[in-house]
């Protein structure tokens, strides 16, 4: 039955395909605002042959992974910190709270005075957005530790150290798991808006850039590949989690 | 914030310290100042911007296109959603197009909406209705398949016509998901206005907060932001409120299976 | 195939149960008998009449009670369910609820959630609901089975209560074999797949019954046994 769904699926998208072909060479829409769809993979294979598109790729995924990555080093291990004490947290909470309810987006026009339009804005701006999700579901992760796993473990003697490492890392890895994963569609979205509003190249730049030179076709060829960015950045995701966390996926699909 | 009954002392304490904290922090230089001014001017800033009026206009356009996006977001993506997710046969054949398009990140489309409507209300409004269409149009489909079998059976048992049973089995049951989708896409719906009214736009309070930055008038900037943080938290403690005058009957479900 | 060529005749007012080893396809029966389930193949008649779909005057109650009552409703809601289809909300219908909901022993709890009521409370709710639609006849899907030994004797009495006072005829089914004999008049033994009633016993205790007396009978424990022998049979072939 999967099987027949997927066919389904596959034709749909072959036909809506086709149907848009046809209508863009009989003419009835608008060239500049929607190209025939063989015009746009031409535009697109060209680009990504030239290497153009994988150039403003590349630049768009160094600030974002920068970003990204700097948010886990920072906000992980002060989460798992407030999770473990309560006290630190509500030292934190009320800044976090304050903090929390800003938009990213907003948050652009700051990293532009402080930064200017270089990369450091992007990263900073990648670094705020990811804050919120990774904490917060670390702390979440922490706190839902089940207390018999902790005694269990005290019984056994295990020093606080180990413990740590051996049982609470792990524990609320899932959950650490879930705010990264999160994160994830976050920083694409704000490396993309971070080049639409202040920068000079980058993927999200060119689709701009090419929309405002009335490039049509170049502008959905760099939608395309935003897609496909989003797509291999999700996968690479799942196996990765597949790969460190083979016990979590092997649970969760038992539930399924 | 965690217990209302308990005053969270050290958090505020740690709070007006980091205030303190940037007002002489900021004044120990000048170029400092300029990024980063003090707390204090921008509280004054803040204030003449309120008495001027100039902030309600702009943060009133902000909302409008705000309430016009998500409603309308809303009202396509569950009604959408109920008929996928009950229609499997139909869901097949859209299944695809589905995963294929979300991964895009909603922002690309904003060139696309210059294009075809130009830079004004309709093209920031067109923008937000497209991104806060998927989390609740996923959710919607999510909960709606999820509904338990036996529930439908109940429902058909007591003689319900297929609409009977659509409006008081299955829109009830999926409440749930639809509600977190909606909860999502509140905070969806304003980083798009934010954002188109940053990229492509001539008023409202994302593009106030840009143009004062690039005019260097970092106080207003920073005033601009603090109003934008209000209006999200406020919109979130709104629909908080609303979700859980709705959903009693659910939180207390939750609480009880977490329990 | 689940269900071979089953015929049996059932009587207005009665009680029967039907039992049989694990899998040959009791629910199966219930469900069609019910209209949930269109039959491959062959036809349901229920009072001389074809049934393809639901009724109208059958009411199922299913053994997941926590998956059949409807969360966002409070007991009177869920309970007034039936009733509210129909369209026929009135104070007659109102007060007809809360005294069912009496009936079954949960006075003061008509609003609360089903979620705040323990197991036993909750199937208490299902039954009542099914009952304020006023079938002429209730089926039951193992209804007790998720429930603890002790609520599932209280829940058997109040539901010889409710058939004696309103005289729905009900069709029930069970895995207890001694369930089925305490509470039924007629018991029917189901074979393994392809299901064909192979024993047919009646049940003359008198009534109303009691959980110590009946049970002690000596005659109990023989019918038990019969049937015991019979579906063990049954499942070892």
């Amino acid at each position: 039955m999967m099987r027949e769904s997927r066919l389904n699926g596959f034709f749909f998208l072959l036909g809506s395909l086709a149907a848009w072909e046809l209508a863009a060479q009989a003419g009835w829409l608008n060239p500049l605002i929607v190209p025939p769809a063989s015009k746009i993979l031409n535009s697109f294979s060209s680009l990504v042959w030239s290497g153009q598109i994988p150039l403003q790729i590349l630049a768009s995924l160094e600030r974002a992974a920068v970003g990204y990555a700097l948010a886990a080093v920072v906000f992980i291990p002060l989460g798992i910190l407030m999770g473990l004490y309560d006290a630190f947290h509500r030292g934190l909470e009320v800044i976090v709270e304050m903090l929390r309810p800003i938009p990213p987006p907003v948050v652009i026009p700051v990293a532009m005075l402080v930064f200017g339009l270089e990369d450091e804005m992007k990263i900073f701006v990648i670094f705020f957005s990811c804050a919120w999700p990774i904490l917060l579901n670390t702390v979440d992760g922490v706190r839902n530790i089940d207390r018999v796993l902790l005694q269990t473990a005290k019984t056994f003697g295990l020093s606080q150290q180990k413990i740590m490492w051996q049982v609470i890392v792990p524990a609320c890895s899932p959950q650490i798991m879930t705010g990264l994963r999160v994160s994830l569609p976050i920083t694409l979205i704000l490396v993309v808006i971070s080049e639409m509003v202040g920068s000079t190249d980058g993927i999200g730049y060119f689709v701009l850039d090419s929309q405002r030179r009335f490039k049509v076709a170049q502008m959905y060829a760099g939608m395309l590949a935003l897609a496909i960015l989003g797509y291999a950045l999700n996968q690479l995701f799942n196996l990765l989690c597949r790969i460190f966390l083979p016990w979590h996926v092997g649970m969760n699909k038992r539930m399924e | 914030m965690s217990n209302s009954k308990n005053f969270n002392w050290s958090g505020w304490l740690a709070f007006t310290l980091l205030l303190f904290l940037w007002e002489y922090g900021s004044r120990l230089s000048p170029k400092l100042q300029l990024y980063i001014p003090p707390i204090s001017q921008i509280f004054i800033a803040l204030g003449g911007l309120v008495f001027s009026g100039q902030l309600a206009v702009q943060l009133w356009i902000t909302l409008v296109r705000f309430v016009e996006g998500y409603l309308l977001a809303a009202a396509i993506a569950v009604t959408l959603g109920v008929i996928l997710g009950y229609l499997r046969f139909v869901h097949s054949f859209l299944e695809m197009l589905i995963e294929f398009l979300r991964p895009m990140p909603s922002v690309a489309i904003i060139p696309v909406a210059v294009l075809l409507l130009g830079i004004g209300d309709s093209m920031i409004v067109a923008v937000t209705v497209y991104a806060s269409i998927w989390p609740v149009l996923v959710n919607t489909i999510d909960g709606v398949r999820h509904i338990e079998r036996t529930l439908v059976d109940t429902g058909r048992t007591f003689g319900l016509s297929r609409r009977e049973i659509l409006w008081q089995v299955i829109l009830p049951a999926a409440s749930p998901y639809i509600v977190t989708g909606l909860r999502v896409s509140l905070s969806i719906a304003l980083i798009l206005v934010t954002t188109a009214e940053m990229i492509a736009g001539s008023k409202g309070l994302g593009f106030f907060i840009l143009d004062e930055e690039r005019s260097l008038h970092s106080s207003n900037m920073y005033a601009g932001i603090i109003v934008v943080a209000g209006l999200g938290y406020t919109l979130n403690r709104f629909f908080l409120t609303l979700e859980s005058r709705a959903m009693k009957w659910r939180h207390g479900m939750s609480a009880r299976e977490a329990a | 195939m689940a269900l071979g060529n089953i015929t049996c005749q059932v009587e207005p007012r009665e009680f029967v149960s039907f039992v049989g080893p694990s899998g040959c396809g009791k629910t199966t029966l219930l469900m069609s008998i019910a209209g949930l389930i269109a039959p491959s193949a062959g036809k349901i008649i229920v009072k001389g009449r074809e049934v393809s779909g639901p009724p109208g005057n059958l009411v199922l109650v299913f053994q997941e009670f926590n998956k059949s009552l409807f969360a966002w409703r409070s007991v009177l809601g869920n309970v007034r369910f039936g009733i509210d289809a129909r369209g026929n909300r009135s104070r007659e219908t109102e007060f007809k609820a809360r005294s069912l909901i009496e009936l079954v022993g949960l006075k003061g709890f008509e609003n609360h959630y089903p979620w705040e009521l323990s197991g036993g409370m909750q199937q208490r709710v299902a039954i009542a609901r099914a009952l304020a639609y006023e079938p002429e006849v209730l089926l039951m899907d193992e209804p007790f089975g998720s429930l603890d030994a002790l609520t599932r004797l209280e829940l058997e009495d109040t539901l010889l209560r409710l058939w004696g006072e309103l005289g729905t005829t009900i069709l029930f089914i069970t895995h207890d074999i001694e369930e089925a004999i305490y509470l039924s008049d007629r018991v029917w033994v189901l074979s393994r797949r392809p299901s064909q009633i192979i024993e047919e016993l009646r049940i003359d205790f008198p009534r109303p019954r009691s959980q110590v007396a009946t049970r002690a009978e000596g005659r109990f424990m023989e019918i038990r046994n019969k049937i015991y022998r019979r579906i063990s049979d049954e499942g070892a072939g």
